[in-house]
């Protein structure tokens, strides 16, 4: 009769990273020849280029005056427009979303899913090489940002930025990165639990505009809840502001302000709840030094790693147990 | 494990559960190295369910499942490099070529790429599609993407091809390249298990076959068992001979093996026989002094079994 399953000790033969670069090729390539990723490309470069050019041409009277003009083309805006960051805080979970929104579910619409599950790999390649491509084409945009950026500056300032500055805006890739992993990682999600595609990134979407639009204002009341004022005292509006401000962190935009600030303006000593469009009315004072500036960012930074792989852990578990047929 | 067995593919007490529903039911199922086998069956009968657990893509509730010697739920890459799969609705990436579609394959499957490169040269060649090759798939027709999906079982080289319903869609001549595709599969002594609804094709190209029904293997065997099981007699041979009608009734219900003699009007006899009986009929018709115009033989009929059995099977849950 039936043996009793040996599943429970359960050891798979294999890497289950098999087959992980080819996926990883594919999509990338996938991403790089789509015409949604060229026009969300054009649009983002000519975002970048204008705000740093409107941004050069403020700071080109403060040349010689401030030791970090370069981080100011990142983070001075010109009226109406917003600085480049805040832009940024936009675009990059557009970016990231429409990069996975269809990842899963458009597999299974186009009835490759079986076909590419009957290949000698684990499901673990397929989704975590999908999601690094998304990844690596995401570092690809920013990383070309960046470039021109720096480029731009070198033009319209005439002079090179310094060793601090280029350290400084390299952590700031980091963190705008990650702050598109935790986007393209929600959107994969979603594309794992909607069969539609347009159902999958209007959920991205509504999350997005969520957590932009609509939680600062939950985040204050549900404040009031949990630390209510009372008899008035110094100590519960300051234990109010702290909760408002745990409770604002949830928001993936909110980590990426602090950090944002908290690297690229050095002055920056202590981080609240700054939006990323108000980053210029930032405390001001002397310096401090990059070490410092990364410990105040650490947490931010980690923040937005922790929920990029807790949401890619989300979607991993839910992707094992589909069924190839639905 | 591991050892080479006579089956390639064997099965104990195989079921699958959903939730409650069972759509898979203790099947056991051997395929026997170099044959071709058939599984029949209504909708929802656990055909692919079955077909799926066989190459792991989707886990047993209970029950063993052996392919190749392995077992695909602890081995699920060994069993998938030396299984080609045609799924019963093959998808391709439209906006890549023919051989951009192969290549991702092959490399999925860790291929070199220029062993690759020759490989789908050749598989290309061989199903017709080389013309194309570098042609979109989005404006390949249902039998040209087929087609490629068979393209993408050959680069594999696999021992043993399943394929789900895969002639469904095509027309008439497209399905007869194919049913000569898997007997050239078959020449290469590749096992080959197929599903399908379209019962003469599988008689055509089947040594054996399975009669799925409820999740359980209801009938197996050669189409010559089945109808001996479910007709009691394949054979229909018909005689026309002149004579005394008694005199050559009688002769030919006397031979060996005829199960029912009918006249069916102007000289003409039916027998249900459980062989083909020609030869011996035509020595009766003359022994008993009749004179012989014609003998022709229909054989076993799957369609046949096929409707008699679920008819039978419906009787049976009436009463
Ligand atoms: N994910 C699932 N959840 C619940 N039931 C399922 C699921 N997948 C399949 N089934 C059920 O299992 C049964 C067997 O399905 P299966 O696809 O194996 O049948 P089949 O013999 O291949 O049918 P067909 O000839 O229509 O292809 C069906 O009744 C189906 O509804
Ligand atoms: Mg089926």
């Amino acid at each position: 009769m039936a043996k009793p399953r040996e599943q429970a000790i359960r050891i798979r033969e294999g890497s289950p990273w098999t087959g992980l670069w080819a996926v990883v090729g594919k999509e990338m390539a996938d991403h790089l020849t789509s015409a949604r990723m060229h026009i969300l490309e054009l649009i983002i470069l000519l975002t970048a280029a204008g705000t740093v050019f409107a941004a050069s041409e403020n700071l080109r009277t403060t040349v010689g005056q401030d030791r970090f003009l370069f981080l100011r083309l990142f983070t001075t805006g010109r009226d109406p427009l917003p600085a480049l960051v805040g832009f940024l805080g936009f675009l990059i979970p557009l970016i990231a979303i429409a990069l996975a929104f269809d990842s899963v579910n458009g597999e299974f619409n186009r009835r490759t899913m079986s076909r590419l599950l009957a290949q000698p790999i684990y499901r673990d390649a397929l989704l975590f090489g999908k999601f690094l491509a998304g990844l690596f084409t995401l570092s690809l945009v920013l990383s070309v940002i960046w470039l021109l950026i720096i480029g731009m500056g070198i033009l319209r300032l005439g002079l090179p930025p310094s060793t601090e500055e280029v350290l400084r805006s390299l952590v700031y890739l980091v963190v705008a990165i990650f702050y598109g992993g935790v986007w393209l990682a929600l959107a994969m999600v979603f594309s794992i639990v909607f069969r539609q595609p347009a159902t999958a990134a209007l959920a991205s979407i509504a999350v997005w505009l969520f957590f932009i639009a609509f939680w600062g204002f939950i985040a204050s009341s549900l404040a009031l809840v949990i630390s209510p004022v009372r008899y008035g005292f110094l100590e519960e509006f300051a234990r109010l502001a702290q909760t408002e401000l745990y409770l604002a962190r949830i928001a993936p935009n909110t980590l990426y302000g602090e950090a944002t600030i908290g690297i690229l303006q050095p002055e920056t000593r202590s981080l609240g709840v700054v939006l990323p469009t108000q980053l210029q009315g930032a405390i001001l004072g002397s310096p401090l030094p990059l070490s410092q500036s990364l410990a105040l960012i650490w947490p931010q930074l980690t923040g937005l790693i922790a929920a990029t792989l807790l949401l890619f852990a989300l979607g991993y578990v839910l992707f094992q147990r589909q069924e190839v047929r639905a | 494990m591991g050892k080479q067995s006579e089956f390639v593919i064997e099965t104990r007490q195989l079921t699958k559960k959903y939730g409650d529903f069972v759509a898979v039911d203790k099947l056991n199922l051997r395929v026997r190295r170099g044959e071709v086998f058939g599984v029949l069956g209504p909708n929802g009968a656990g055909k692919t369910t079955t077909i799926l657990m066989l190459l792991g893509l989707t886990d047993p509730t209970e029950g063993d499942v052996r392919v190749l010697g392995l077992d695909p739920t602890r081995r699920p890459l060994s069993v998938k490099s030396r299984v080609g799969y045609l799924p019963d609705q093959v998808g391709f990436y439209d906006e890549l070529t023919a051989r951009e579609n192969l290549i991702y394959t092959a490399k999925l499957n860790g291929l070199p790429r220029q062993e690759a490169y020759r490989r789908i040269d050749e598989a290309l060649e061989q199903v017709g599609l080389a013309h194309v090759a570098d042609q979109r798939v989005g404006t390949f027709s249902r039998g040209m993407r087929q087609r490629l999906g068979v393209a993408e079982i050959l680069i594999k080289q696999p021992q043993l091809v399943i394929m789900d319903e895969p002639t469904q869609g095509l027309d008439p001549e497209a399905s007869r390249e194919f049913l000569d595709f898997i007997r050239q599969l078959k020449q290469q002594k590749i096992t080959i298990l197929l599903s399908s609804h379209l019962l003469y094709q599988v008689q055509a190209v089947c040594d054996r076959v399975g009669l799925f029904y409820r999740g359980r293997m209801a009938l197996e065997g050669t189409v010559q068992d089945l109808a001996k099981k479910v007709l009691g007699s394949g054979y229909r041979v018909f005689v026309e001979a002149r004579g005394d009608r008694d005199a050559i009734q009688k002769a030919l219900m006397a031979l060996e093996g005829a199960s029912e003699v009918r006249s069916v009007g102007n000289n003409r006899y039916e027998i249900a026989a459980t062989q083909d009986l020609r030869p011996e009929a035509a020595k009766a018709v003359i022994q008993a002094g009749g004179k012989l115009f014609s003998l022709a033989v229909e054989e076993p009929n799957l369609e046949e079994i096929y409707a008699r059995y679920f008819k039978e099977v419906e009787h049976g849950e009436a009463a």
